[in-house]
C-alpha cells in the first residue's frame, strides 16, 4: 500500500518536471530524457534468537526500489535529476520508508557549477569509516556500515580554479538519523525515540548549516580540506522516560568540524588518511582514519586482481567506559582483501574484519557478488559481530550475527 | 625484396657489432621500426578533440553473448598523452560509472573512476595495464593512447594484410608492468593504419590477435576503423568493438575533464 503510494507520488512530479523544462527551455535545443531504475529484493537471516524480547527472531524479507529520472539540455550543461526510493519491510516498521535521494537542478559552466536542491555529496579516501563525510545524515536503518545516506537539501556553488575547486554549501532542513524500530535488530538495547528530538540551536531543523571544502589533485597526491558549521549529524542518545518505556532521546547539537583528506597514489600503493577536528559545546576532539591499499594484479598468473587494504581509526576521545563517553573507534585497525575476478559477469569477493585493540570487540564481514546475464545481479553478504565489553557499541549487537542474499534486478 | 631484408638484416647485425655498449644507437631495423611508429603518430595529431560511441560485444567460448554500452570523449593535449573520459551505459548496473584518464607517454596514467551509488570519486592506480578491460578480452593498455615513447621497434618485414600492403612491426612495451612482452603490428604503406596487432604474453607466446576493419576518414585526414575484433587464442573467449557516431573538433576544453565533470557527465 505504501509502496503504491510512493509510486503515485512518483509518476505524479515526473510528468510536471518534464513539462517544465519542456516549456522554458525548448528554446535551449532538444530536452533530453533518460529512466533508469532498480528493484532489488533481500532476504536476511539472523543466526541467533534476538537478543531483546520485541525483537523479530531470525528472518526478515525487504525490498527496494529506485528510480532516477534524468533530463538534459543545452548540451547536458543543464540538468534535473529525480530520484525517489522506497523500501518496505517484513519486520522492522522504521526501515519500511521512502526518501528522495536526489532531486535538483545543476547547470554547469567552464569553470562554475551550480547545483541547487536535493543531492548526496561524498568526501574521503578511506574504505572501513567513512570520518570526513559529513554533508548527508545516514539512513541508519538501510544497513548498519553507515554508507547509505539521506537526501540533503543544499545550494552548492562550485569554484573550478587553477589551485583547486572550491565548494560552498548552503545546507537548510536538517535531517534526523533513521534508527531501527522496537521489532527490528542491529539496534542498541533502547529504542531511539524518533518522535520528541531536540536541537541546540532554538533554529531546530531549519538552522541554516554552511561548509567550504578545496580539494585538489598535486601530481600524485589528491587533496581535500574543509570547515563545516551548523547541525551535527550524530545525535546524542540519552535515556530518558517515555511514558513507562525507557527510550534513547536523539539531541543534536551545533558542531564546527574541520576536515582533511588526503590520498597518494604511488604505484600500486594507495596511501590514505582522513582527520577531523570537532568542536562542540559539550567537548572538542581529533579522529583520524589512515591507512593503505595495495593491489596486486593477475594473481596466481590469472586475470584476478587482488586488493589488500590495512586501516587504523583513532580517536582523542578514547574508548567508551563507565563514566566516559567515548568513539566507537578509538584504537582500532581494520584488515581487508578484495578480489576482482575481472570476468564478463564482473565477480568480486571482499572480506574485512575489524578489531579494538583496548577491549572486545571484533567484526567480521563478507561481500560477494556477481552479475547474471545482462539485467540482474546477486550479492551474499556475511556480517559477523562480537564482544564481551558492555561499553562498546558492538555488544547490543553481539547476538545480531546475520547473512543476507539479495537479487537486484536493473531495468 | 628479398634482397633488401637481407641487406637490411645483415645491415643490422654489422651495426649491432659496432655499436654494442652503446645503447642508445639503433639498428637500422630499430631505426625503420620507430620511423614507421613516428610517422603513424604524426599522421593522427591535430585532431583536437573527438567524442565516440563503443559497443563491446563479449563472446564466450560457448558463442554467448554479452554487451557493453561505452560513450568516449577525448582531448588531444600537445606534449603528452591525451585526456580521456569513458562513461558507462551497459551492463545497466555499472550505468552512470564513469572514468577520467589523463594519460602519460612514460610516467603512470592519472586515473580516477566515479561510483554513483556512492557519488564517489575515487583515484585509481593505474598499474593495472595488463587486467581485462570489463570482462573483456581487451586489457587496458590496449585501449589506452599510441604514444611512440611507449616502445622499442624493430621492422620485420612487408607484408600483405587486409589486401593492403603494410609494414610489419614488432613493438616491445617500455613499461615494466604490460603484459606482453612484445606485439607485432601491421600498418599499410598507404596510410600507416593499424591493420592487424598479435599481443604475446609475458611468456612469449601468441596470446591475442587484434583485426581492424571498416576504416572511414573524418575531416579529410584522421581514419578511425568501425570494427576492432580482438581474438583470445589460449582462452578462446573474442571480444568485437564496434564504434559509431565518431566527431572530431566537437570544442571540448580543458574543463570538460576533471572531477566535476566526471561527475556530472552522461
Amino acid at each position: 500500500m505504501l509502496l503504491e503510494k510512493n509510486k503515485f507520488k512518483a509518476f505524479k512530479v515526473a510528468p510536471q518536471l518534464a513539462w517544465l523544462s519542456a516549456l522554458f527551455f525548448s528554446s535551449a535545443g532538444a530536452v533530453e530524457f533518460d529512466i533508469a531504475s532498480k528493484l532489488v529484493v533481500e532476504q536476511r537471516f539472523f543466526f541467533k534468537d534476538a537478543l531483546y524480547e520485541q525483537q523479530f527472531d531470525h528472518s526478515q524479507a525487504s525490498a527496494f526500489i529506485e528510480s532516477e529520472l534524468y533530463w538534459s539540455w543545452n548540451d547536458g550543461f543543464d540538468s534535473i535529476i529525480f530520484k525517489p526510493f522506497y523500501r518496505v519491510d517484513s519486520q522492522d516498521d522504521n526501515r519500511q520508508h521512502g526518501d528522495i535521494r536526489e532531486f535538483a537542478y545543476v547547470h554547469a559552466a567552464d569553470d562554475w557549477e551550480l547545483r541547487l536542491g536535493i543531492r548526496k555529496e561524498f568526501w574521503g579516501v578511506t574504505e572501513f569509516q567513512h570520518l570526513v563525510d559529513v554533508i548527508n545524515q545516514t539512513d541508519g536503518v538501510e544497513d548498519f556500515d553507515g554508507e547509505d545516506k539521506l537526501g540533503q537539501q543544499m545550494v552548492n556553488l562550485s569554484l573550478v580554479k587553477d589551485w583547486g575547486t572550491v565548494d560552498v554549501f548552503l545546507l537548510p532542513g536538517f535531517r534526523e538519523r533513521t534508527f531501527a524500530s522496537e521489532q527490528g535488530r542491529l539496534r542498541p538495547s533502547l529504542v531511539v525515540d524518533k518522535d520528541n528530538v531536540t536541537y541546540e540551536s532554538s533554529a531546530g531543523q531549519q538552522h541554516l548549516d554552511f561548509a567550504i571544502r578545496w580539494a585538489h589533485s598535486i601530481g600524485d597526491f589528491d587533496i581535500g580540506s574543509y570547515w563545516f558549521h551548523g547541525t551535527n549529524r550524530e545525535p546524542v542518545l540519552t535515556p530518558s522516560k517515555l511514558g513507562e518505556e525507557l527510550v534513547l532521546q536523539q539531541h543534536y547539537n551545533q558542531m564546527d568540524q574541520l576536515g582533511v583528506d588526503v590520498q597518494a597514489t604511488l604505484g600500486a600503493w594507495l596511501w590514505k588518511f582522513e582527520g577531523i577536528y570537532r568542536k562542540t559545546s559539550d567537548d572538542s576532539f581529533v579522529a583520524s582514519q589512515s591507512g593503505f591499499e595495495y593491489s596486486i594484479t593477475g594473481v596466481f598468473d590469472s586475470n584476478l586482481d587482488l586488493g589488500l587494504l590495512t586501516e587504523y581509526a583513532w580517536d582523542s576521545r578514547g574508548e567508551t567506559d563507565l563514566g566516559n563517553s567515548g568513539a566507537t573507534f578509538q584504537n582500532d585497525i581494520f584488515l581487508g582483501a578484495r578480489l576482482a575476478f575481472n570476468d564478463a559477469q564482473s565477480s568480486e569477493l571482499l572480506v574485512g574484519i575489524g578489531t579494538d585493540l583496548d577491549h572486545s570487540a571484533d567484526s567480521f564481514l563478507l561481500e560477494a557478488n556477481r552479475r547474471f546475464g545482462d539485467n540482474f545481479k546477486a550479492s551474499v553478504d556475511v556480517r559477523l559481530l562480537q564482544s564481551s565489553d558492555r561499553f562498546d557499541s558492538t555488544y547490543t549487537l553481539r547476538d545480531d550475527d546475520h547473512a543476507q542474499v539479495s537479487v537486484e534486478w536493473y531495468f | 625484396m628479398l634482397n633488401k631484408k637481407m641487406l637490411m638484416s645483415s645491415l643490422s647485425a654489422i651495426a649491432l657489432t659496432l655499436v654494442t655498449n652503446v645503447s642508445l644507437a639503433l639498428t637500422p631495423a630499430e631505426q625503420k621500426g620507430l620511423d614507421i611508429s613516428t610517422e603513424s603518430k604524426k599522421r593522427d595529431l591535430g585532431w583536437q578533440d573527438s567524442t565516440a560511441d563503443m559497443l563491446m560485444l563479449l563472446r564466450n567460448k560457448q558463442g554467448q553473448e554479452s554487451i557493453r554500452e561505452i560513450k568516449i570523449k577525448s582531448l588531444e593535449v600537445d606534449n603528452d598523452g591525451d585526456k580521456s573520459l569513458t562513461i558507462f551505459n551497459k551492463p545497466r548496473d555499472v550505468k552512470g560509472t564513469a572514468f577520467l584518464s589523463f594519460s602519460h607517454p612514460v610516467e603512470a596514467d592519472d586515473q580516477w573512476l566515479f561510483l554513483p551509488a556512492l557519488k564517489r570519486v575515487k583515484r585509481i592506480s593505474s598499474r593495472n595495464k595488463s587486467g581485462p578491460f570489463m570482462g573483456s578480452e581487451f586489457a587496458f593498455e590496449d585501449l589506452s593512447s599510441f604514444e611512440v615513447e611507449k616502445y622499442r621497434y624493430k621492422y620485420l618485414a612487408d607484408e600483405e594484410v587486409n589486401g593492403l600492403m603494410t609494414f610489419k612491426v614488432e613493438q616491445f612495451p617500455i613499461d615494466e608492468n604490460s603484459g606482453y612482452t612484445r606485439r607485432i603490428a601491421w600498418l599499410d604503406k598507404q596510410e600507416y593504419r593499424i591493420q592487424k596487432v598479435e599481443f604475446y604474453d609475458r611468456k612469449n607466446s601468441l596470446l591475442k590477435t587484434l583485426n581492424f576493419s571498416q576504416y572511414k576518414q573524418y575531416l579529410n585526414k584522421y581514419w578511425r576503423a568501425d570494427v576492432q575484433n580482438m581474438v583470445n587464442h589460449q582462452s578462446g573467449k573474442s571480444t568485437e568493438l564496434q564504434w559509431s557516431n565518431y566527431q572530431f573538433k566537437t570544442g571540448l576544453k580543458e574543463s570538460d575533464f576533471n572531477r566535476n565533470s566526471l561527475k556530472r557527465v552522461r
